[in-house]
């Protein structure tokens, strides 16, 4: 009866918090649509400065723009259409904005995750590495190497892939690593000064054990939000370096639809990514607050 | 332990690393060539090309009635035969070839060509291509009185007539496949959205070589889409694509170095980049810089105190040259060589801005009021040559107490302020020419038309020069004879170099870098420069990548 | 202060009094262009060489040092203190105000910011002193680059929250406002510094990239942005080695700083 009870409040429970993120996504796509709208060069378009077009034609060019010309009427239709699942049509690519998200969402997710991997498992060995070290060399080489690498332009990072060939989710671990590096090393530094931990290793522990049972529970939260963190930073990365190894994905289409100002296709985007980094976080969040819940 | 188990962790992650690393370049199969575009094709549909990457491809599949041929400048038959422009400049007739089949088996015939110039001319299609045509009010006849003959009339005269058809690729009038069948050496086999476009061999095309063998030779083209320049360049030099159509100046020294057999210059294009003042009555400006920009003496000094010869040996390595006016002396028929070619002189500039009131104090000019002479120059960003340019005139001008800044704005914003709101000083942009004709930049020289950049749209014209311009527009638009059309554009050219509306600074080069593997090739000034002659290309084997492979 | 720490306290010294004195190092002017050398490499006259308009490279890179270096642990300054009041005041709070706080945070980085920017920029006169606008953009960095560490932060004070010393402090009858300030946020120090350090060098690439909108350094004013940015040809790098200072100085700095901050602390 209980376990029934838990179970039907757990499912509400994610239910409200589901239908807050997908209200908090959309609220995020509108705003966008309000910066978009309101910058510079809304409107205007290159092929303006071609001599060929004739003046009726350049004036029929401005008339198709004036389509989107009220906000609310936009907010309207688009709020309707992503009821039907229509996600609108794209102004510079001419195509469905559902096909080109469903063609270029798993390409980008797929770097992501994989690069999200690589940089965690790099900076979990090193952090562990350095901290059974503690030597002045291990912290002064390990500083350089991530410093060398935070500075380095993501431009660079992309072209170094490019010339060695690795796929564009190397270059996304390369970018968040150095990041990942420094916060691990700390938090794990702490958690291995605490007291009960000094205690476990007194009674004579095994390293293992008082890795998994005494220090790993507790910096679990603040690890699970360094996830959610990681993530935003891989998926911010994943913009100009997708774009530099024209890797076709998501974050090149993100570029092209902000400097084309196409409008449908930068609000599309802003809600999968706000939805995507909301999912994310909530279930770091809840899996911290599970592990915190258990361990007390 | 727990060290020694992270070692071995930690060398594993970096023995795995290279199975990471993606697959090895493919290996050309013989007979594909492969270089990149440099955007996405917006249409298939060559009634609708716009963009680069899309006239690339309508070049590569399209079947025109005449060919410019891009080596010699002169226009070839090709789906006809011969062809007869009217005196009146009004009508032209076309003899077709016979037996001819698009690329899907559909007979082609003179209603194909009918079927095409009538979307074309369509009122409600809005094309670059169709509104070259578009000379005057009124409906276009096309008469097809039998299947090879075909006759179109204009209600205008459209000069340079037989030359607009080298654009206009004829769509089949009942083929089901509509514009995917087409009459040129390829057509599209493949499209993979944001990646590449496949073009095969057109079996059915007319054209044979000399022995009598059917062109083209070349398999299938692949166009990947690539929009970084340093990664294209980087893909040509690891072998991956043939060649790289349009080469700027920093990337042909690289490749130059590299790789001599491939980088080809082929000399002074038609390409200029200048610079113009804010002429708009209206715009936000002081009225300080609006009698500044307005006054001929101003803009002919600020010309002359520009060292050009500077900026192509600097900022182009030498692989441009000063430009004076907006033709470039590449275009033999059409340059005004007559004209006088003003040298680099600043105390000639401050002789004539002295003329105009303006004074040289303490290293800084000043106006007649006063005021200190200082503007601003937007240009588009991520161009690092303009901002080049830029930064070289800005030590050009302060040498006769002019200061001049930069502001690079992305493009969209840019184009806003030229064209909307005004709202600047002084631009500097390029213009990428791809006409011979200078019929093109009708819509540059008109005072009432838009692309007039320095004051455009004009209810009537405000200087008597821009009204003298706008007779001889409309005179060699009109003009029969081309001896009489290159009369009146001499004038034009004449007028600009005295008033130096646009300040033309360079023409660059048209370089292209072809791999040796390609046969055939014979790089040209005219655009497209490296593949105009795609139908008589041929791979062979390339010493080079036979070393590397 | 740990050997280590007193190194690279007298490193960020040397490299701040290079800066300031810099005019009376420089060969030539930053702009001047010697436009028969181009490309040229060190010589007596160019130490570290010409850039592609015959500029020095060495008073480019003493020039650019202080508009990076001053403006760019300014903006790093801002963010990593909107990103700390906000981080511990949620962690603190939590309930709510934490989850309204972590939600702004998440579509805050989702949001193409790059239109606020343009729109700046737009609002900014053709005119302004090339200074001004650098300033500017720094700032505009400052406010919207504060997101990254929030959640981490939040995490933290969320611990520190729980811990016994507060639930002492507050029994004791200490008012929220102190509680944050005098026992929460010391415990959080580590953080802030480590946040700050890594905020540094990415404010300074961000700069270069603003120039595509037009609020970056404008020639003929160089930066460390401007400069990095021309490590894209890897092979003109390879050829000219002394084309790597700017990079070698801002890791420097950047390991300088990261060295000089105390960011193992030990609680308790």
């Amino acid at each position: 009866m209980i376990k029934h009870e838990k179970a039907a409040i757990l499912f509400r429970h994610a239910l409200r918090r589901f239908s807050f993120l997908l209200c908090l996504g959309i609220a995020g796509a509108l705003f966008s649509a309000t910066l978009v709208r309101f910058a510079p060069g809304y409107g205007v378009q290159e092929r303006e400065l071609d001599p060929r077009w004739s003046a009726q034609s350049v004036e029929a060019l401005r008339q198709e723009q004036v389509l989107h010309e009220g906000l609310a009427s936009f907010y309207f239709h688009y709020l309707s259409a992503l009821a039907h699942g229509d996600f609108g049509e794209s102004d510079s690519l001419k195509r469905p904005v559902r096909e080109l998200l469903a063609q270029r969402l798993p390409l980008t997710g797929n770097a992501i995750i994989r690069g999200l991997g690589v940089a965690w498992l790099a900076a979990a060995l090193l952090a562990y590495l350095g901290l059974a070290s503690r030597g002045w060399f291990y912290e002064a080489s390990g500083t350089a190497v991530s410093s060398l690498l935070l500075s380095l332009p993501s431009a660079v990072i992309a072209m170094l892939a490019v010339h060695l060939r690795a796929p564009a989710f190397c270059a996304i671990s390369v970018v968040v690593f150095p990041r990942l590096h420094r916060y691990m090393r700390s938090l794990l530094v702490r958690s291995y000064d605490q007291p009960h931990v000094l205690a476990a290793r007194a009674r004579g522990l095994g390293s293992v054990s008082i890795f998994w049972r005494h220090v790993l529970p507790l910096a679990m939260p603040p690890l699970l939000a360094l996830l959610g963190v990681s993530f935003a930073i891989a998926f911010g990365a994943a913009i100009p370096i997708e774009a530099l190894c024209d890797s076709p994905g998501l974050g090149q289409l993100a570029w092209q639809a902000a400097l084309s100002r196409d409008l449908p296709l930068i609000v599309n985007v802003t809600l999968i990514v706000c939805l995507v980094m909301l999912a994310a976080n909530a279930l770091a969040d809840l899996a911290g607050r599970a592990f915190a819940g258990d361990t007390q | 332990m727990i060290r020694r188990v992270c070692v071995v962790l930690t060398l594993t992650l970096v023995l795995c690393l290279p199975s990471f690393v993606g697959a090895d370049s493919a290996s050309q199969p013989g007979g594909e060539l492969h270089f990149c575009l440099r955007g996405e094709p917006k249409t298939f549909n060559p009634l609708l090309v716009e963009e680069d990457a899309s006239e690339a491809i309508r070049y590569l599949t399209g079947g025109v009635l005449v060919r410019l041929n891009r080596q010699t400048q002169a226009l070839e038959p090709s789906l006809a035969v011969s062809w007869k422009v009217s005196p009146d400049g009004r009508t032209i007739k076309f003899w077709l070839r016979t037996g001819l089949h698009f690329s899907d088996g559909t007979p082609f015939a003179s209603d194909d060509v009918a079927y095409t110039m009538k979307a074309l001319m369509d009122p409600q299609l809005h094309s670059p291509t169709g509104d070259s045509f578009r000379s005057g009010e009124g409906q276009v006849e096309i008469q097809a009185p039998t299947s090879d003959t075909v006759a179109v009339t204009f209600p205008a005269p459209v000069a340079g007539l037989e030359r607009l058809f080298d654009q206009v690729a004829i769509l089949s009038a009942h083929s089901p496949k509509k514009e995917m069948a087409v009459l040129g050496p390829f057509y599209v086999a493949d499209y993979a959205p944001g990646s590449s476009v496949l073009l095969r061999r057109n079996t059915n095309y007319w054209k044979k070589d000399k022995d009598g063998k059917p062109l083209p030779y070349l398999d299938s083209i692949r166009l990947d889409i690539q929009r970084n320049r340093d990664i294209e360049v980087l893909r040509f030099r690891r072998g991956e694509i043939h060649l790289i159509n349009a080469l700027d100046a920093e990337y042909f020294d690289r490749l130059q170095k590299e790789m001599p057999a491939a980088a080809h210059d082929a000399g002074p294009g038609l390409d200029a980049e200048f610079m113009w003042f804010n002429q708009v009555p209206t715009a936000p400006l002081s009225e300080q810089k609006k009698n500044w920009f307005r006054a001929t003496e101003f803009r002919k000094a600020i010309s002359m105190a520009i060292n050009r010869s500077d900026l192509s040996r600097v900022v182009f390595s030498g692989h441009a040259q000063p430009a004076f006016g907006p033709v470039s002396p590449a275009n033999h028929f059409w340059f005004n060589s007559s004209l006088p070619v003003p040298q680099y002189d600043s105390v000639g500039a401050l002789r004539l801005l002295a003329q105009a009131g303006f004074r040289l104090q303490d290293g800084t000019l000043r106006d007649s009021s006063g005021n200190r002479v200082e503007f601003t120059v937007i240009t588009n960003s991520g161009n690092k040559s303009r901002e080049q340019m830029v930064a070289m005139i800005q030590q050009d001008l302060s040498q006769i107490g002019i200061k001049v800044n930069l502001v690079t704005l992305d493009f969209p914003s840019l184009i806003e302020r030229i064209t909307r709101t005004y709202d600047y000083e002084a631009c500097l942009l390029g213009l990428v020419n791809t006409d011979l004709d200078p019929n093109s930049q009708m819509n540059v020289w008109l005072s009432s038309a838009e692309n007039h950049q320095w004051n455009p749209k004009q209810s009537k014209p405000a200087t008597t020069w821009e009204a003298e311009l706008d007779r001889l527009m409309h005179s060699q638009a009109s003009a029969t004879s081309d001896k009489k059309r290159k009369a009146d554009w001499d004038r034009v050219q004449q007028i600009v170099a005295e008033q130096q509306p646009f300040i033309y600074l360079v023409n660059k080069d048209a370089m292209s870098a072809i791999s040796p593997a390609v046969v055939g090739s014979a790089p040209s000034v005219l655009d497209p420069h490296a593949y105009w002659n795609a139908d008589a290309l041929r791979l062979g084997p390339d010493p080079a990548l036979g070393a590397q492979k | 202060m740990s050997p280590v720490q007193k190194a690279a306290a007298l490193t960020l010294c040397m490299i701040f009094a290079l800066m300031v004195f810099a005019t009376i190092f420089v060969p030539a002017p930053y702009a001047r262009q010697f436009r028969d050398v181009p490309n040229a490499g060190p010589s007596t006259a160019h130490p570290l060489g010409t850039d592609a308009l015959g500029r020095d490279s060495l008073s480019r890179l003493l020039y650019g040092t202080r508009v990076s270096l001053l403006l760019a642990p300014a903006a790093a300054l801002l963010s990593t203190l909107i990103a700390a009041v906000l981080g511990s005041a949620a962690g603190f709070l939590g309930g709510s105000f934490e989850r309204i706080v972590l939600a702004v945070t998440d579509i805050s980085l989702a949001l193409p910011w790059l239109f606020l920017l343009l729109t700046v920029r737009a609002m900014l006169p053709l005119d302004v002193p090339p200074m001004a606008s650098v300033i500017i953009a720094f700032l505009m960095m400052g406010l919207l680059g504060w997101q990254a560490s929030v959640r981490v932060i939040c995490a933290a004070a969320r611990g520190v929250r729980d811990s016994d010393f507060l639930l002492l402090a507050r029994s004791s009858g200490c008012k929220p406002v102190r509680l944050l300030l005098c026992q929460v946020a010391p415990n959080l120090r580590p953080l802030f510094y480590a946040q700050f350090w890594i905020s540094i060098p990415l404010f300074i690439l961000t700069e270069a990239n603003l120039s595509i909108l037009g609020l970056g350094v404008m020639e003929p004013m160089p930066s460390w942005g401007n400069l990095l940015r021309g490590f894209e040809d890897f092979s003109a790098v390879a050829a000219n080695p002394w084309r790597l200072v700017p990079l070698i100085l801002l890791v420097i700095v950047v390991m300088c700083f990261q060295l000089v901050l105390p960011s193992q602390e030990v609680i308790q």
